[in-house]
């Protein structure tokens, strides 16, 4: 006997399916952790999970390391169901793309969707995405000159049909890459963990005995969107636009956004950001509409899961031509992210002309990735060990309101920084030191947080090869409502007291120490109305310099390390005077 | 009765009960008194009279005494520790800032880093280098640590932690650092990471590191004190200190390492769970333990629990992983959730019911214990659909009151969603027991397994009653509740092994593989484990077990492979790989050729052989026992409170059998035999619920 479907209880049990929906998506993603070949994977999460109803509404995502699937993957299901239409769908399919337009902004992105069947009945979809370690082409650097230089790329195709496997595809991904055969396992991953959601999807049906997703669906979406409209509506109505400028490949670009709220209504807009560039720093508007909502939903209602209702509060547009944010085909776009980790301090610059109170400033926003090879084709020397390595470092978080930024923390991003002794391990680098980096974080009345002083060589006093990725070299993190600026990145040889590019392959000449600071975050206020006793305390422990103390917060200490109050009255004094 | 020394006794001090069993050669005596916090050692001392009188012995009829304790745990969650100072190498003193560089809350903007137990002011550095073979770049040049040892006398330094990177591979300057250290500043306790926590990963060795010289002054003197008041009352049985491995050491060792305490209690009752499997002979395990704040699982495989290296303390956020200090030792891998008797039902922002973790803990605790809690809980909801019952709780210390209940739960979560109390409470009932089915499958995919198929082997204070409701939600067929289920962790201890586990790393590459240094490895290993094993265990046969963790280049999760007997050879590498490919290949499927073979850490564990217990069966013959009363609780099937049987356990009998739905009462505990399960009493007294029918 089926329980009645409208009783109060019944009601009640909807809230337990929208929990129970979550947890399927967190199993999910746990699975494809567990089994995951690349290290980014491994050790930032770079996967992403969820449910779909039979239109291809997304009901629920796994909360994983990375914020590049948020809108990609709920986006990408509808795709697939132009491609693929809901009556067609038989059980056992699974379909499969890596279109950085469809998918998830670069090749190494697979993004599956498998349809889920109750008793023949189709109930709902549920995808997984995993980045894969090689696609073959030039691979993750931003050196191609279009996509079809950075490798395989898959249209939505059907990887198993009805149960039946699609043995000539598998053969196509696995002979168009370095890593065949990790990537085999990460394909049979995916579908493992379509399998798992399929599996619990129609469980939880069956012991809470409905036969259809619509009307949790509904209370899903509605509960969603009228709490996070209800996040919109509290801010004031107007069009905000913000412009940034950060240091690009071969130009300098500019990130421009236009902002409009209107009662309960976000919608932004990027026209007048810059063109194209001719390397692989371009970013497809479905991600750069994925850390753009990501950075949104940090401030209007972000205990609401995300969904198709959630995220359908959120409306981001380009022009159709010639804006890097909305790169068109066939534009080289493998390292997408560096300019999408970008886009969250867009949005802030936007809000904090409507909300100032609830933004925080920017921050050093783009990791420090520092991927190292040596070894190979350059370098000449006789027994040297060949590695490729990719470590990642972060710089200091921007100043929040109320609070101190973060030093050394990885945001958007949710990528791990990597230990010392580990990458001394896999490969022959010696790390002369890796430390907070005083003074970096922006002076204000809450303080950026600190990037870090990052100094490594050979082991084997051999040449090494660097693939600069990394941005905010040029133009640091900007402090808001007073605050400083963060220092920005620098990359430079030690020895010879030469500056690097931030893109780019460059050679680190054996005997040299490799001098990389990551950026700091930028203040929030005056600097100037920072309490003496913190500045102090910050001296003490060394984050901030004494004669920085003096410099940008107007505070003088004696030889004690105590405030000097005399000094620092009549220097704070004479600058607000002057 | 019984003779001099026969007596073995266990004690688990926890936040709110210290737990005392007392196994007289086979026959079980348990008691539970209140926790002393300010002298733990009086609820020891009470607990330990209570029993010998029940038992009617003299204290020196027990010969072994086994203690766990949450202390440990407690001086780090409550910042009760050592004044605590570092020492590094030189350009690395922001190890405990910069951390993992992550923040372990993706969405929340105002997160704060976990408190370090340490502050930067009071770390410091020393000139010295060693590179990733263990050898000497930049020798220790002692003078550079006269800055340190000037601060730890002015600021009164109790502690020091040393940590110098790749020491779990040389600890030569370490230990010289720790000869200066004792010389110049004598009566400041010196803990090394290369004794501690031999292990690759400087931010996780020096937080272990950290943790241990933060509370071995307290737990040094607490251990003696316990020691010298047993003695004072007239107890000379040895005194052995449970781990957070599951198995028990020496106080020597417990007060040199007293980080291995940490989550010590626990374990216990995933111990019990191990030996319940193995007497009914069930090989897939759900470890259930339900207390008042919080509710833990641990999976168990063919009757061994799932163990990990690597456990958090301090988090900044008590359930969210990543928000705390790792500490790498050896752990029973269990995950908690904030779902416990006490746990306080509210209305969240998006107008549902949400569950924990906050906790009205035992006080004021539950409304309906009447001490002016004011929040409704799980506790208020079981009483309103009838599960507990307000007249026989808690061994009838106090009497429930259900109006208080059902009006906190009408008001406070009926009210606001249109419901009333009956349906509020349901509510509640659901979406807790929905988030530890949540959290018990995801965990296990965590561990690429699943739940669904296993039993669940329930203790806690509420774990028999909330198991068939858990069950429902994860494919769970069958559900066992131990004798005792209140005292779990305590009647596990009695089980335990002494034991020592060592890990130390040492990276190597199967196409590399360098058998010499790792019979070197190994060997020291075997000496260290075998001896802090013998300081406890003088006879008897040791079960020593060597093991590497390995992987595939690149892939992060690691496969915990059999190293074989004997001696290490160049053929080792080979079986190994051997070995890793049949686990691999049984795990996953597929192998992975081309790709190389890595081993990073090495364990070994030697323990004392503890004796299987006697398998339980489940009579052929079993009968139908009629209610000894009737009580009404809601049934969603129905929708409405119906009529169901009540049992007494101790009224029950090896064979009985109960058709649910049905309450099984007993002192600690009440049993909820959701219809569609039956409960039978097997020949261990255990009552075993399995599926009949697909019930609500």
């Amino acid at each position: 006997m089926a329980h009645s479907k409208t009783s109060s209880a019944s009601d009640i049990e909807l809230q337990v399916m929208w929990n129970r929906l979550q947890s399927v998506v967190d199993e999910q993603a746990q699975a494809l952790m567990h089994t995951a070949f690349s290290p980014i994977v491994r050790e930032s999460g770079d996967i992403s999970a969820g449910v779909f109803d039979v239109k291809g509404r997304m009901m629920a995502q796994a909360v994983t390391g990375t914020p590049g699937h948020i809108n990609t993957m709920a986006e990408s299901v509808k795709y697939f169901t132009e491609y693929f239409p809901p009556d067609t769908m038989r059980p056992g399919d699974t379909y499969l793309t890596n279109d950085p337009w469809l998918g998830s902004g670069h090749l190494n992105d697979f993004v599956l969707v498998q349809p889920s069947f109750l008793d023949d009945k189709l109930v709902g979809m549920v995808s997984c995405t995993s980045h894969l370690v090689d696609l073959g082409g030039l691979g993750m650097g931003p050196d191609g000159s279009d996509v079809y230089d950075e490798g395989l790329l898959i249209p939505p195709i059907k990887l198993v049909d009805a149960g039946q496997m699609n043995d000539t595809l598998l053969t196509l991904i696995k002979s168009n890459s370095r890593a065949p055969f990790q990537n085999e396992g990460d394909v049979y991953a995916l579908i493992a963990c379509c399998d798992v959601a399929s599996a619990r999807l129609t469980s939880m049906m069956r012991e809470l005995q409905i036969t259809s997703l619509d009307r949790v669906g509904a209370y899903i979406f509605d509960t969603s969107r009228r709490i996070t409209e209800a996040a919109i509506a509290e801010v004031p109505d107007g069009t905000y636009q913000h412009t940034m400028r950060v240091d690009g490949y071969d130009f300098e670009i500019d990130m421009v956004a236009t902002m409009k709220i209107e009662g309960s209504k976000l919608s932004v807009d990027f026209a007048g950001s810059s063109p194209c560039s001719r390397y692989g720093i371009n970013v497809p508007l479905n991600y750069s509409t994925a850390y753009s909502v990501f950075g949104l939903r940090c401030i209007f209602a972000p205990e609401v899961p995300n969904n198709a209702g959630s995220l359908g509060c959120f409306e981001v547009t380009a022009p159709e031509e010639g804006c890097i944010l909305n790169a068109p085909r066939p534009a080289p776009v493998a390292q997408r992210h560096i300019l999408g980790q970008i886009m969250p301090d867009l949005m802030y610059g936007c809000l904090h002309q409507a909300i100032p109170d609830r933004i925080p400033a920017e921050g050093s926003s783009c990791m420090y990735d520092l991927p190292l090879r040596g070894g190979f084709e350059m370098n000449k020397g006789q027994g040297a060990t060949k590695y490729a390595v990719e470590v990642t470092h972060n710089g200091g978080t921007g100043a929040r309101p109320g609070k101190d930024g973060l030093s050394v923390a990885a945001f958007p991003s949710g990528v791990y920084g990597a230990q010392v002794e580990i990458t001394e391990s896999v490969a022959p680098l010696l790390f002369r030191r890796r430390e907070l980096r005083t003074d970096s974080g922006g002076a204000g009345k809450y303080r950026g947080g600190l990037g870090q002083n990052i100094e490594l060589e050979s082991r084997e006093n051999q040449p090494i090869t660097l693939f600069a990725t990394v941005d905010r070299v040029k133009h640091p993190a900007l402090g808001r409502d007073g605050g400083l600026p963060g220092a920005p990145g620098v990359l430079r040889l030690m020895h010879s007291d030469r500056m690097l590019n931030s893109k780019g392959k460059q050679e680190i000449p054996a005997g040299e120490i490799f001098d990389f600071r990551t950026p700091g975050g930028g203040g929030l206020g005056d600097p100037h109305e920072r309490p003496t006793g913190l500045v102090a305390a910050d001296v003490r422990l060394g984050i901030v310099s004494p004669e920085a103390a003096k410099r940008d917060y107007g505070v003088v200490l004696m030889p004690d390390g105590n405030v000097d109050a005399a000094k620092t009255a009549r220097l704070r004094e004479r600058i607000v005077e002057s | 009765m019984g003779d001099r020394n026969s007596g073995r006794l266990a004690v688990d001090i926890g936040g709110t009960f210290t737990d005392v069993a007392l196994d007289l050669n086979g026959q079980l005596v348990t008691t539970k008194t209140l926790t002393t916090p300010s002298r733990p050692i009086e609820g020891v001392l009470n607990g330990i009279r209570a029993v010998t009188q029940m038992a009617e012995i003299n204290p020196d009829q027990i010969g072994t005494i086994i203690h766990g304790t949450t202390l440990a745990s407690n001086a780090l969650i409550e910042r009760k520790g050592a004044k605590t100072g570092f020492i590094t190498t030189e350009g690395f003193r922001d190890i405990l800032e910069i951390a993992y560089e992550r923040r372990y809350d993706q969405y929340d903007l105002m997160i704060d880093k976990p408190e370090m137990l340490v502050g930067r002011d009071h770390c410091w550095t020393v000139d010295e280098r060693m590179d990733a073979s263990g050898e000497v770049i930049t020798p220790l040049d002692g003078s550079s640590l006269a800055p340190a040892i000037a601060q730890i006398i002015e600021q009164g330094i109790e502690s020091v932690a040393v940590c110098l990177l790749h020491s779990y591979l040389n600890n030569a300057h370490e230990r010289r650092l720790r000869d200066l250290l004792v010389a110049a500043c004598p009566g400041v306790s010196v803990t090394l990471s290369s004794d501690v926590c031999p292990e690759i990963r400087e931010y996780d060795r020096a937080c272990t590191t950290i943790g241990n010289a933060y509370i071995k002054p307290l737990m040094g003197s607490y251990l003696e004190d316990l020691s010298g008041a047993l003695t004072a009352e007239g107890l000379a049985a040895s005194l052995f200190i449970m781990t957070s491995g599951g198995g028990m050491t020496t106080l020597d060792t417990a007060i040199k390492a007293p980080i291995r305490l940490v989550e010590s209690g626990p374990s216990g009752g995933a111990i019990l769970a191990c030996q319940v499997a193995e007497q009914c002979d069930v090989d897939k395990v759900v470890a259930f333990d339900m207390g008042g704040t919080t509710a833990k699982l641990c999976l168990i495989e063919e009757f061994k629990p799932h163990r990990s290296r690597q456990f958090e303390i301090a988090r900044a956020a008590r359930f969210i992983k990543g928000s705390g200090l790792p500490v790498r030792i050896p752990v029973i891998e269990m995950i908690e959730i904030g779902a416990g008797g006490g746990s306080i039902a509210r209305i969240d922002s998006l107008n549902r019911i949400a569950v924990g973790p906050d906790s009205a803990s035992s006080d004021p605790g539950p409304v309906c214990y009447g001490k002016g809690g004011t929040l409704p809980t799980v506790t208020d909801s079981d009483l309103v659909l009838g599960y507990l019952d307000p007249d026989n709780f808690a061994e009838g210390r106090f009497q429930l009151d259900r109006d208080a209940a059902v009006k906190a739960v009408h008001d406070q979560i009926g009210t606001p969603l249109g419901f009333d109390a009956t349906i509020a409470a349901y509510g509640i009932s659901q979406l807790v027991d929905e988030s530890m089915a949540n959290a018990a499958r995801v965990h296990a995919a965590e561990w690429g397994q699943e739940v669904a198929g296993g039993t669940l082997v329930a203790t806690g204070g509420n774990g028999p009653l909330h198991a068939t409701r858990i069950a429902n939600k994860t494919d769970i067929d069958r559900i066992i509740v131990p004798r005792s289920p209140g005292v779990g962790s305590a009647i596990g201890f009695l089980g335990a092994p002494i034991s020592y586990e060592i890990i130390r790393s040492l990276y190597c590459r199967l196409s590399s593989f360098d058998a010499k240094a790792v019979a070197n490895l190994i060997g020291e290993m075997e000496s260290d484990a075998c001896a802090i094993v013998r300081a406890g265990a003088q006879d008897g046969d040791l079960v020593e077990k060597r093991v590497a963790f390995m992987r595939y280049d690149g892939q992060g999760h690691e496969l915990e492979v059999t190293v074989p007997a004997g001696a290490i050879t160049r053929e080792t590498g080979e079986i190994l790989k051997q070995n890793f490919e049949a686990m691999y290949l049984e795990l996953f499927g597929r192998l992975v050729p081309g790709v190389d073979i890595e081993i990073i850490n090495w364990a070994f564990v030697a323990a004392t052989k503890t004796p299987p217990p006697e398998s339980a069966v489940i009579p052929d013959t079993q009968r139908d026992v009629t209610a000894s009363t009737e009580t009404s609780i809601y049934s969603r099937q129905d929708e409405k409170m119906i009529s169901v049987s009540t049992f007494a356990r101790s009224d029950l009998e090896i064979g009985d059998r109960v058709e649910g739905p049905a309450l099984i009462t007993e002192l600690q505990t009440t049993t909820l035999v959701e219809s569609g399960f039956q409960a039978v009493i097997d020949s261990a007294e255990n009552i075993i619920m399995t599926r009949i029918a697909r019930g609500e």
